[in-house]
């Protein structure tokens, strides 16, 4: 019935949302958390309930006091600035980041009675391609955010982190195209799949395998698309206060934050489905463990789904604290250094890398 | 789900037409050129609508060369009001007359 | 279903594309032809045409109306001018005069073209690898003149926009 296929359908956008907020809140915690200790200081700490936690790892300020500060701040438009523009950026920022989720598979398949449920949103033909085209309208909110916020450092931040973004749009894409030249199709369920079997029994098939400068060139360019150091210079925070969110207070603010924590989310979720195997834990085939010594271990369906899915996150969030890793640890990049890193640099090593890997697709047939 | 063709054509009329009016009636020389967009949209509105209804992929790949040349054109375009507005600092059609006889 | 679907898509994109041609500030147009390009994105999805919408808001919505914005942020464009005198509107009533008779003669025009409800489409049609196969094969030409004609508009958007270096004395 067509009805129980659209709740089915809604079920799935309500998880894979939870998913990615959840992620996000999580971030903003490992973040402060795992910042605070790289710089060697304690980190928030503060805030708890009625003084009953024992010990206070900063949960209570991250997930809790912040996000209720933010809420009840109070909302500011600029004097002159444009009211409608002013309120639909923060929109235009998180919309498309959010979207993008819909055609990353979260599991292989979940067989209820006769039912198969694909895990994964929207099976789309042309998965690779939504995913960019979602990404590249992330632009939007920059580029408004910095305009109709009627002030000088909100719009040079908007301005540098729109061209930074679309530079790094045409590098993320072409080190793509060599992970799907190497599976040859642009669905990302089918990508997953492809990457289930081993080499020699023991080394997972996995994406990285195939095209490690695709992922090199990914990640950089990702990371530049997030607009996270070393290429936060859109909001760099020590010259431009908050670049082109400067102007936005409370739930917008938190609006500008969570897209940033979620294209985080976004950009690991692409990294994992396509170099390192979605949502495949190594040996686990539908029935159950495969083991190379030809050890088999029989797994109950739901049990393999759960693996799978927690596969799945788990290899998301190590990807998301590299992130986080590496926004803690490098400098910032001056701008004629950001773009020419994207123009001169990553866009001659991707089609590079898509040379090279449509030659050894030739030459092994 | 299929879509009866005709409504689909009907469509692209109109969006045509609208992009016609938009040339004709606004002065601002960006505004007309979004104008062209539009009418560079309906008309890959047509092919596509034309390519489902033959079953051919044929109008797609033209659709395909009618958005690059238009993506050349706005380029280009943009860049020649950018230059021109450096000297005149206007983007008015009425006022860009210098070459009117 | 599909039918009630295209109506509502089709009432969108006529409202969003009037607010082009008709509002004066020149961001909010560029914002409602965005909103117009993302709607006929999803017409062309409804016409099986899933690599040319993907296309269209990859190419269109997501870099030339980008284009589009930071030009306009660039040259700081208020809003347009109200129209003051009575030449002016009477010029815009003869130009949506001919516009409402090209709208209707274009109409007319369609219902004689020998269309009617299409078929189920083929199998993989509007994927990448169907467009790519005609592309790259009876279109291989106006393929490899199109990748000049970008390198040539690449050339000519930054030399044209470039600032003028002032002749140094040697």
């Amino acid at each position: 019935m067509e009805l129980i296929a659209v709740g089915i359908a809604g079920v799935k956008a309500l998880l894979v949302l939870l998913m990615v907020l959840s992620l996000s809140a999580m971030l903003l915690w490992v973040e402060r958390k795992g910042s605070a200790l790289i710089q060697d200081r304690i980190g928030a700490n503060r805030a708890n309930i009625f003084g009953v936690l024992p010990f206070n790892l900063g949960f209570v300020n991250t997930l809790i006091a912040d996000p209720l500060k933010l809420l009840t701040k109070e909302d500011m438009v600029p004097a002159g600035a444009d009211k409608f523009l002013h309120f639909l950026a923060p929109f235009l920022a998180v919309f498309p980041v959010l979207v993008t989720f819909a055609a990353v598979p979260f599991g292989d398949q979940l067989v209820i009675g006769d039912t198969v449920i694909n895990l994964q949103v929207a099976d789309l033909d042309i998965g690779i391609l939504y995913v960019l085209a979602m990404s590249s309208l992330a632009v939007y909110g920059v580029v408004l955010g910095g305009w109709a916020s009627n002030s000088r450092w909100a719009l040079l931040g908007g301005i540098r982190g729109s061209a930074q973004m679309i530079s790094y749009e045409i590098a993320m894409g072409l080190a793509l195209i060599g992970a799907v030249m190497a599976f040859g199709t642009l669905d990302l369920q089918a990508i997953a799949r492809a990457q289930g079997y081993h080499f020699f029994g023991v080394i997972p098939a996995w994406g990285i395998i195939y095209q490690p400068l695709g992922f090199l060139i990914f990640l950089i360019a990702g990371i530049a698309e997030t607009k996270r150091v070393p290429f936060d210079l859109p909001e760099g925070e020590s010259e431009l206060i908050a670049g082109f969110f400067t102007e936005y207070s409370g739930m917008k603010q938190a609006a500008f934050m969570l897209s940033d924590f979620a294209e985080s989310v976004v950009v690991a979720g692409l990294a994992t489905t396509l170099f390192f195997g979605a949502w495949q834990v190594p040996f686990l085939f539908r029935e159950g463990f495969h083991f190379p010594g030809g050890v088999v271990v029989a797994v109950p369906h739901l049990l393999v789904v759960a693996l799978q899915f927690v596969s799945f996150i788990v290899k998301v969030f190590a990807l998301c604290v590299f992130q986080i890793l590496v926004r803690w640890t490098l400098p910032r990049y001056r701008y004629d250094q950001v773009m020419d890193l994207g123009w001169k640099y990553l866009l001659p090593l991707a089609l590079a890398n898509m040379l090279v890997t449509g030659v050894v697709i030739v030459l092994l047939g | 789900m299929i879509v009866p063709t005709e409504w689909v054509l009907m469509l692209s009329a109109v969006l045509f037409s609208i992009g016609v009016v938009g040339v004709l009636v606004r002065r601002n020389v960006i505004v007309i050129f979004m104008a062209i967009e539009l009418m560079l949209n309906a008309v890959n509105l047509t092919f596509v609508a034309f390519a489902r209804s033959r079953g051919a992929v044929d109008g797609q790949v033209v659709v395909f060369f009618v958005m690059t040349v238009a993506a050349a054109e706005a380029a280009v375009g943009l860049a020649i009001i950018i230059a021109s507005f450096r000297n005149r600092t206007t983007v008015n059609a009425d006022e860009l007359a210098l070459l009117r006889g | 279903m599909g039918a009630i679907l295209f109506l509502v898509l089709a009432v969108l994109t006529v409202v969003s594309a009037l607010t082009v041609v008709l509002h004066p500030n020149p961001v909010k147009s560029a914002l409602a032809l965005v909103v117009t390009l993302f709607v006929l994105a999803v017409i062309f999805v409804l016409l099986d045409a899933h690599m040319i919408a993907a296309l269209q808001i990859i190419v269109y919505a997501g870099a030339i109306m980008v284009l589009f914005l930071f030009v306009i942020m660039l040259l700081n464009l208020q809003n347009d001018d109200p129209d003051r005198g009575r030449r002016r509107l009477v010029l815009r009533g003869f130009a949506w005069a001919g516009g409402l008779v090209l709208a209707i003669e274009l109409a007319l025009l369609v219902r004689g073209a020998p269309v009617g409800t299409p078929g189920a489409a083929p199998a993989g049609y509007g994927g990448a690898a169907a467009v790519a196969k005609s592309l790259y094969t009876d279109f291989l030409l106006p393929f490899e003149l199109t990748s000049i004609l970008l390198l040539v508009a690449v050339v000519g958007a930054v030399v044209l926009a470039q600032r003028q270096r002032r002749p140094t004395i040697s």
